[in-house]
């Protein structure tokens, strides 16, 4: 029993070591981690839960921006890029904001293929990071009815 | 739930998705500081006011500008009685929302003269010099560099221990800071959330968990959390008219 919660331990700690070091996450995500307790045990999960639901209606916002048939508005795109740049970057996640950033230039030289390719890669992204956290919370369910404590990681 | 006075989206799941008005007037603590804050973005609002809860503030979060002034009661000309009841310690909001712009917002409420004293924080995702001078003239009392960090809003806490002008015009000094790291739970904060970590992820897992990925050439140096542009402070005590 004692050494399944080490080993899952272990497993945690390296799977969110290499979310570091792959650059899904960044600082902000730790001080996200640094403010649940016991009494908000969920405050990450359910902060990151919204963070995809934003993501999903952004996408989709921006989709059918750029699917005017005719002129598109740039502006309108890049509203939404903003407001995701915005969100990824209070959550932590790193790549996302970092695709919104290049995003961003896209819209305002109203580069449309540039646009749309980007769009897709920011939907792979959002799509990814997803995956990978929901893998993070199970471990962290793991540890738990294993009888553990979902250990804190160090990133420094 | 009232006597929390603050909204939180956290636990009341009918709101959840929605910015909230909260044309309840808290009943509060004199004591107790109570900051409004506005922001657009759900994210955003959900975070500043873990932040500030953490930091002992209670905390009405709302959507818009608009909203806020509903809240402050200055939506209209008519001054409500009920106005005397209304303690905001601290408003802080995003610059950049739709409609009424955070530096909008804070030209109205210095031009009240019941919520003038209040001090008003800028929060923004860009670090322009000329916006952040902008709003200090106007009469900001700091200039919040997003994403917001603990660190950022226990120092705004530290300037609410000085002197502050209650909107009767009483000056009252309020608790030092309280040690945050304790974080003792309120009655409120351990109700059951209405989504558990596995329902919010509606897609199965995908693949398990490969120890190849731990492997990599080179580790990312991480940013010290240091290493942020520069806040612009206005060196002006609150209490001053």
């Amino acid at each position: 029993m004692d050494s399944l919660v080490a080993q899952l331990q272990m497993q945690y700690r390296n799977y969110v070591l290499s979310l570091y070091q792959q650059g899904f996450l960044d600082d902000q995500f730790t001080e996200l981690k640094s403010l649940q307790d016991d009494g908000s045990p969920d405050f990450v999960s359910e902060v990151l839960s919204l963070f995809f639901d934003d993501c999903v209606k952004l996408v989709g916002n921006m989709a059918r921006a750029l699917d005017q048939t005719g002129t598109v508005d740039f502006s309108q795109v890049g509203a939404s890029v903003h407001q995701l740049k915005g969100s990824s970057s209070s959550v932590g996640a790193k790549r996302v904001k970092g695709l919104c950033i290049n995003f961003k230039e896209l819209c305002e030289a109203k580069n449309y293929e540039g646009c749309v390719r980007c769009l897709q890669q920011v939907d792979i992204e959002y799509k990814t990071l997803k995956a990978k956290l929901q893998d993070m919370f199970n471990l962290e369910k793991q540890i738990v009815q294993a009888g553990g404590i979902v250990p804190q990681v160090d990133i420094k | 739930m009232a006597s929390d006075g603050g909204v939180s989206c956290l636990r009341r799941p009918e709101m959840m998705n929605v910015g909230i008005g909260g044309m309840e007037h808290p009943l509060l603590d004199v004591d107790e500081v109570h900051v409004l804050a506005v922001d657009d973005s759900l994210v955003d609002r959900i975070v500043i006011e873990r932040l500030l809860r953490i930091t002992s503030c209670k905390v009405t979060a709302v959507d818009s500008g608009w909203r806020a002034l509903e809240f402050l009661g200055l939506d209209n000309e008519k001054a409500s009685a009920e106005l005397d009841r209304l303690k905001v310690d601290l408003i802080i909001t995003d610059y950049c929302m739709p409609g009424m712009t955070g530096y909008e917002l804070l030209k109205k409420i210095k031009e009240s003269s019941s919520f003038r004293q209040v001090p008003v924080v800028i929060m923004s995702s860009e670090n322009v010099i000329t916006r952040i001078d902008r709003c200090l003239e106007e009469g900001a009392e700091d200039f919040l560099l997003k994403p917001v960090k603990l660190a950022d809003v226990k120092r705004l806490r530290n300037y609410l221990t000085r002197d502050v002008k209650l909107s009767n015009g009483n000056k009252r000094k309020l608790p030092e800071d309280s040690p945050p790291s304790t974080l003792s739970p309120d009655s409120s904060d351990s109700s059951p959330s209405p989504l558990s970590p596995v329902e919010i992820f509606s897609s199965p897992p995908s693949s398990p968990i490969d120890d190849d990925n731990v492997l990599t050439s080179s580790p990312e140096s991480s940013p010290s959390p240091e290493e942020t542009p520069v806040r612009r402070q206005k060196m002006r005590s609150p209490g001053l008219d």
